[in-house]
Formats: structure tokens, sequence, C-alpha cells
């Protein structure tokens, strides 16, 4: 084991493995040995770790550890979870006084984890229980709140690197595995009988062409029966519910011939027992149901996979706020109980809650997710604010003006609802064959009862009903309806794995039929933040590196530039004191005793009396900052939003592929349009409001194209709700993503081009599955309705068509790319 | 061929114990964590010697 802890920590931080950056190392010692670490975070968690006699986890891990998360705001945010209305809905309470929470923990990287978290929380007092699941990357916490709070517990989780969030009723309820375990119970009967049922039916074949003596055969047949009966009163039971509910709505669905064929061959098989006479079809009732429960396990499952994924750490905060009553005091409190008039403090990084108007400080706030512009809007006292923006760099106290339904944010949402009701209607291709088929079975198989107990040589109602039963059998749906589920389920773990999450089940086909891809600029073409493109030094040998202290002045921001120039800068920020933000101008502050501004050229000249910097040769792709110090001018930084480096490759390939594509963005500012211009994407329209883009999606839909867009912001939820598929960003507003129909994780866009091309693959598989499937019908419904199939050639037949289906589906999967 | 009377109901007795073990296993929770539970024999339970 230690040689793969040698191993993985040969290059780069000896936490996370990611490369170590250049200047003074970050050093702890473990063992007798010096470690270097990337960052101040990861050396961090590495001594808490160590601190805690947990320093083994280092050798018993086989994959390395996440970076922790850089914090400028500490472990505040945690206290939320000590509020007594929030612990009623995430708590759970047991009769000796303890608590037990649900989380969803970020960060499991390898079975290591799984122990480390226990050891370390088992550890600290009051804790009862902790069971970690490596495999959904969910805890079970339970301990005795008298002892121990509970973001204390989530503190110390942080501490190892690992990010936790509890589990709303909500969540908890979507992502229980009981269905799950339900199904799996069900297909374990089915399955346990069918070998049973399979081996008896082998003696009583055998037996047939070898004159069986009727009182074993009755006794295989009865002892089949018991086999068979909990497989049709137990596993079975979903197909009746579904086909039941179809039924009460007016619709035939393929569950309900399947339910059928189930019913009736039993109870014929139950009759033939009992009288002694006729053909039994036990073994293949079980098979039946042992290979469509297969099948819907296995979409179940990658379903409940999805919904994990889905319902990841953090996206699950709980909507709070801190309201300042009258004294000035601030409380926490959830969002139900604010009220118009209430004043709400929010700090920097925070999401304003709720439309309002700010009454005390100034500062920028983040609007990109809600209107796509990329630039910070610089708000002053009496500007109003909307819910859904983040504040970026000073606090500011705002009064409430709407809550609710009457935000802004809430009318974007009206306008996405009204667009999804306005959506193209797409209807399974499955779902439409399977009403035609069920109906075409029905007729035949009553048709063929009538002609054998009529009309026939020898007419007999009993010979006419084994006839029309054979029909039901042979002709018994579970090729066509394994067709489509099979190939979709391993298309959708196929690009799960490749990056983009499927949240919708029918998506897939609509993607294959895509021809034009729409996209958002802001966040999805482009990374959708700044970094730093260039920095020009303008004073000769500073004792400290511009970008450090320029880092160190903006720390606890989240203005972009600021982001930009931490992220730059790499080192853990210099210590600042008396730092000052004002708002669309800079900031200003003491940095080892020194007083530096960062911000506008003009600002800054006024500020320390100096003359206009020296001209720059900025482009207009790029926004500049200058840092300037008592005695003059420091330095000069560019910074630009870039492109995605996939972007211009996945352009390229959906190009190839004969798609359209066009561009339908938020912002207005003249860089979007530059920025885009490498990629020559003709159709492109910027400044655009939710309604508007709304206007040229169906404007685009109408004409025939059917459209796939990708997007990210609050202000295209209207669109993606509109679009025939909608892909949103990993990164996207929680919002965002419900209203999409796949997630993008990650950030290579070249998963979409091989997206659509799966899209493509599969549904020509699907056409091959139900073009089989119907051809094999159509082929043994004639010689059942002669009365020339034998039940066991029925079950040989059934169970072979079925298979061919499942193993089409799976020449989906990867490294089987020329089917 | 009498034996089937013997081997009958002892084949449905062993049926009956395998359905008992899968619902018990998966109701006790044996199919939850595939992953982890697998390697966890390797860590050791008790290495505090380098607690302060």
């Amino acid at each position: 084991m230690s040689n793969s802890a040698e191993r993985l920590a040969a290059t780069g931080c000896y936490h996370c493995g990611l490369p170590l950056p250049g200047g003074p190392p970050i050093e702890f010692v473990i063992g007798e040995r010096t470690r270097q670490f990337c960052c101040i975070g990861c050396q961090a968690v590495a001594s808490a770790i160590v601190s805690g006699g947990l320093a083994s986890f280092y050798q018993f891990r086989s994959a390395d550890s996440g970076r922790p998360e850089q914090r400028p705001a500490g472990d505040a945010d945690l206290a939320v979870w000590d509020m007594a209305e929030l612990a009623d809905d995430y708590l759970q309470h047991h009769p000796d006084g303890s608590v037990s929470a649900s989380l969803a923990v970020d960060g499991i990287t390898c079975a290591a984890c799984n122990w480390l978290i226990e050891k370390h929380l088992g550890d600290c007092a009051g804790v009862v229980a902790v069971a970690v699941n490596g495999t959904t990357h969910r805890a079970t916490l339970r301990w005795q709140p008298a002892q121990q709070a509970f973001s204390t517990l989530l503190k110390e989780l942080r501490a190892i690197g690992y990010q936790a969030t509890p589990l709303s009723p909500f969540a908890r309820d979507t992502t229980s595995d009981k269905p799950l375990k339900d199904m799996l119970l069900r297909l374990g009967v089915a399955g346990l009988a069918m070998m049973q049922a399979g081996m008896v039916a082998i003696a009583l074949y055998a037996g047939g062409y070898q004159d069986i003596d009727p009182h074993w055969q009755q006794l295989l047949r009865w002892l089949s029966w018991v086999l068979v009966t909990p497989v049709v009163f137990y596993s079975a039971v979903p197909f009746y519910r579904a086909a039941w509910r179809a039924l009460r709505l007016g619709q035939l669905v393929m569950d309900l011939p399947v339910s059928l064929a189930i019913a009736l061959a039993y109870s014929a098989s139950c009759y033939a027992t009992l009288r002694g006479g006729g053909e039994v079809y036990y073994d293949s009732v079980s098979m039946f149901c042992f290979f469509l429960l297969l099948g819907r396990y296995i979409e179940a499952r990658l379903r409940y996979r999805n919904l994990l994924a889905l319902y990841s750490a953090d996206e699950l905060l709980p909507p709070t706020a801190l309201r300042v009553d009258d004294s000035g005091a601030e409380q926490s409190v959830t969002l139900r109980q604010l009220v118009r008039g209430d004043r709400l403090r929010i700090y920097p990084g925070q999401a304003i809650p709720c439309d309002g108007r700010v009454i005390e400080g100034s500062g920028s706030v983040e609007e990109a997710l809600l209107t796509g512009e990329a630039a910070p809007q610089s708000k002053r006292v009496g500007d109003s604010v909307s819910a859904g923006t983040i504040n970026g760099d000073n606090p500011l106290l705002i009064e409430l003006s709407a809550v609710g339904q009457q935000t802004q944010l809430a009318a974007i949402l009206r306008i996405a609802e009204q667009a999804a009701a306005d959506k193209p209607a797409w209807v399974a291709r499955a779902d439409r064959l399977a009403g035609r088929f069920v109906a075409a079975v029905l007729l035949c198989a009553s048709a063929v009862m009538l002609y054998w107990s009529l009309w026939a040589a020898d007419p007999s109602l009993q010979h006419g009903f084994w006839v029309a039963l054979s029909v039901l059998v042979v002709t018994c749906p579970c090729a066509l309806s394994l067709a489509t589920p099979t190939a979709l389920a391993v298309a959708a773990g196929e690009l799960r794995r490749d990056g983009l999450l499927v949240t919708n089940r029918h998506c897939l086909e609509r993607l294959a039929a895509v021809n034009k891809v729409v996209f958002d600029k802001t966040g999805t073409l482009t990374a959708g933040r700044l970094t730093v493109v260039a920095s020009e030094p303008l004073a000769a040998a500073a004792p400290l590196a511009p970008l450090a202290i320029a880092a160190a002045l903006e720390q606890g921001s989240r203005h972009p530039v600021a982001v930009a120039l931490s992220a730059a800068a790499g080192q853990p920020p210099l210590a600042v004191s008396e730092q000052q933000f004002s708002a669309g101008a800079g900031v200003i502050g003491r940095v080892a005793g020194a007083r530096y501004g960062l911000g506008r050229a003009d600002w800054l000249a006024a500020e320390f009396t100096l003359d206009a910097p020296p001209l720059a040769a900025g482009t207009a792709l790029t926004s500049q900052v200058w840092l300037a110090g008592e005695p003059g001018w420091l330095a000069r930084f560019e910074l630009a939003d870039q492109l995605r480096q996939s972007a211009p490759g996945a352009v390229a390939a959906l190009r190839g592929d004969g798609q359209q594509l066009a561009v339908l963005s938020g912002d207005p500012s003249a860089q979007a349009a530059l920025l885009l211009a490498p990629l020559a994407i003709a159709d492109s329209q910027f400044g655009l409001r939710p309604d508007q883009k709304l206007t040229a999606l169906r404007r685009a839909q109408q004409s025939g194209e059917v459209v796939a867009m990708v997007g990210d912001g609050i202000n295209d939820v209207p669109v993606l709700r509109c679009a025939d598929v909608s892909i949103a960003m990993g990164r996207a507003a929680d919002v965002t993503q419900l209203a999409a129909d796949a997630l993008l994780l990650g950030d290579d866009l070249g998963a979409l081009p091989r997206a659509l091309r799966l899209a493509r693959r599969t549904r020509a598989v699907i056409g091959q599955n139900i073009g089989w499937a119907l051809g094999y019908n159509l082929l043994a419904l004639p010689l059942a309705a002669a009365g020339m199939v034998p039940p066991w050639a029925a079950a040989i037949g059934m169970s072979s068509s079925s298979l061919i289906v499942l193993l089409n589906a799976l020449r989906l999967k990867r490294g089987n790319r020329n089917g | 061929m009498q034996s089937l009377y013997f081997l009958i109901p002892l084949s449905l007795g062993v049926i009956g114990a395998a359905l008992w073990l899968l619902f018990w296993a998966v109701k006790n929770g044996q199919y939850d964590d595939l992953n982890s539970e697998a390697e966890r024999i390797l860590f050791e339970e008790d290495d505090r010697a380098g607690r302060p």
C-alpha cells in the first residue's frame, strides 16, 4: 500500500496531486518526511488529518484527494445549520435524544475516504454513529445535539477536506434507493423461479417425447405452479399497475399486452394443471418476467445514479438570509419568514435572495446569471438589486421591495412555464408503436380464436382458446418492449461517462433529430470568467511582486477581477489592512505597511495625486486595471473572458456534422462579439432579453428546425424550456439545471458533438431493435395462428429475440464505435 | 423415480433459503456500497500511535 502512496505523491501536491506552484514551498512533515503542497488549503487538510492520528490515510488511499475549496469567508456560512427552523426539516429525531442527518459529501475519491471520515467524525464528542457510502457519496450521521453542534461536525468534515451538505427532505425522498431495492427483490424472485421452472420445463418437454407417466407429469406441473406463482403475484405487479394506470387515462401502453400475456398464460397453465390436460407455459411466464424486469432494473439504476449526480453537494444550500433588526443585530432567518420592508445584510459572495433597494453601502453586483451581461454592475444607495444576483465586494444593506412571486426572478420563471407549455410535442416512438401493436395483437388473437372455434375442420372452443393463447405468448412483446429502454439506458450511461448527464429520458431521441445548436455566450462558449492575459510592470524593481499586492488588495471580494487576480497570483494572499472598496472604481488598502490602490486609472490618479498613466495599447477585447502606490504607478493588468479551450474544436465538429449554429446572447457589449469572432458563427445576436431570445428560438422552430439550446444563466431558462433539447452547463444556477434535459459536467464542450453522434447511433439501434422485434413477431404469428408452435419453441424464440435486442443495444458501449 | 418425493421438497427448501437470504441481504443494505467495503479490511482498525 505504501508503494501506491509514494507513486501517487511522487510529483505534485502530496494531498491532491496537482502540480506545485513555483515560489516558496508549502511544506508539512508527515512521519519522518517533509511533504510538499500546492496550496495552504491542502496543507491545512493534511495537518488536520495527521494531528487526528489518521496519517495512515495517505497509505490506504488509491486515488488522489480533491483540492479543498478556498474560502476567504471562513466557516461562518455553516452556522445556518444550527437554526431551529432548518433543523426540524433536515434532521430526524430519535427516542434517545439523538438526531440524525443524511449528508451529500463532495470529495470522496476512494475507499480510504470512507475510512477517514468515519474515523475522524467517530472521534468527535457526542457522535453516536457515522456510516459513509462510497458508491453514492452519501453519509448518515447520528449524534447527541446536546453535546455537539451540527455546524461543528460539518466544520470538522471541511477541515479534513470534504464538503458536506445536509439533504433536504425533498432531496432525501427523491434520491431514496427504496424503489431500486424493491425492484432488485422482484428481479431476484423472478430469476430464481425462472431457473427452477426452466429445469422442470426441460423434464416436461423431454417427458413429452418419451411418454412420461401422467402421474409424474402432473407432479412436475404442480411443482412449476409453486415456483411461478410468486413471480405472477409479486414480481410482475409493477406491470399490472402501470397498465391499469395508463388504461384509466385512456392510453394503450406496452405494459398492457405484457400484463395480458402474463395473466392469460398463467391462468391457462393453472387451468391445464387442474384439469390434467392441455399445455403449461409456466417457464415462459417466469422467463418473460425476468427479462423485462432486468431491462427495467438496469434502466432504473441508471436513472438513480443520474439523480445522485444531480443532487451533488453544493446544489443544496438552504435559502436563508441575514435580517437586521432595529438595534442593528443580525439574525439568520429562512426566506419564508421575510416580508416587505425587512432589512437584509448581504456579505460579499452571497446571493441576493429577493428584489430590494440598497440603503447602505455600495459595491458591484454580478448580474451575469440574470441578464447574461458579463461585467458586474455597480450599485449605490438607492439603486435596486434583483433576486438571484450575487454581491461582489462590499457588504450591502438592502430593504426588501418584493419577495417570492413578485420578484424579477419569478417573472422570468413564469415566462419559462409559458414556454414549456408551447414546447413542440414529442411522443416517444415506442409508445406510439405500442398502442398500435397492442390493438393489432388483441384483434388478431380474437380472430384466431373465433376461426378455430367456429369455422375450422373440427371446431371447438377449447382448441380455439389454446391457439389464441399461443398467439399471445409468441407475439409476447418482450423484445419490442425492451428495444427502446435498453438502448436508451446504455447510451445514457455512455454519455454520463463522457460528461453529459441526461436528466430527461426522452431527450436522447430528440437529440438525434437536432439540426441546429444554439449557444448562449457567457459561460458556454466562453469560460464566463475573467483571466489575467497580460501584466505590464510600470515601475522598476518593486520589493513585492505587483500581482501579489493586487491579489492581497482584492482578497475577500467576489468581483470577477478579484477572482482572476488571485487565481493568477496562485499563492495565498498577503495580509491586508484598511481595505476599502469603491463601487465601479477599485480598492485601496495597506499591504506590508505601504498604501496601495487597484482600479480605474483616472480614479487612482485622483486618489494618489498622480499624472495620467503611460498610454497602454490595450485591445477592445480586454478590460484593464492599474496598480498604484505612494511612489507612483506600479503595474497594469489586462483581463479578458476567454473562449473555452474546447470551444473551437466543438464548433468545428458540429459544423462538420452538418449542424447549423447560432448564438443568442444577453450580453450587449462589443467585447462579446469580438470574443466570438474566431468561431465565425454567422447567426449571432447580442444584447437580447429573455423574451427576445424566446422569440428568436420560436422563429427557428417554426421554420422547421429542431433546436438544441446550450445555456447557463437564469435568463436562459425560458429558451431552455422551449428548445427541443436543452443542455445546461454543470455550473449553472439551480433553476437553470432543473429546466434542462441534460447537464454538461466539466468543461469539455467536445462532449456535445460526441453526444449528438451517439444519439444518432442510438436512434439507429432502436430502429434495428424495433424492426427485429416486429419482424420476429410477424414471422411467428402465422405459425402460431396455424397452431404449429409448441410451447417450448415459443419460449426459445421469445428469449432469444430478447437477447438479440439486448446485445444489439450493448453495441452502443464505448469501444464498439464501428456499429 | 420415487426419489422425486424427497428431492422436490429438498429443492424447494433450498430455493426458500436462497430467497430468504436475498431478502435479508437487500434489506440489510449488503448491496448498498459494492465499491468500498472490499477494501475496508485493509485499513487498520486502530493505529493511533502518533496521536498527540
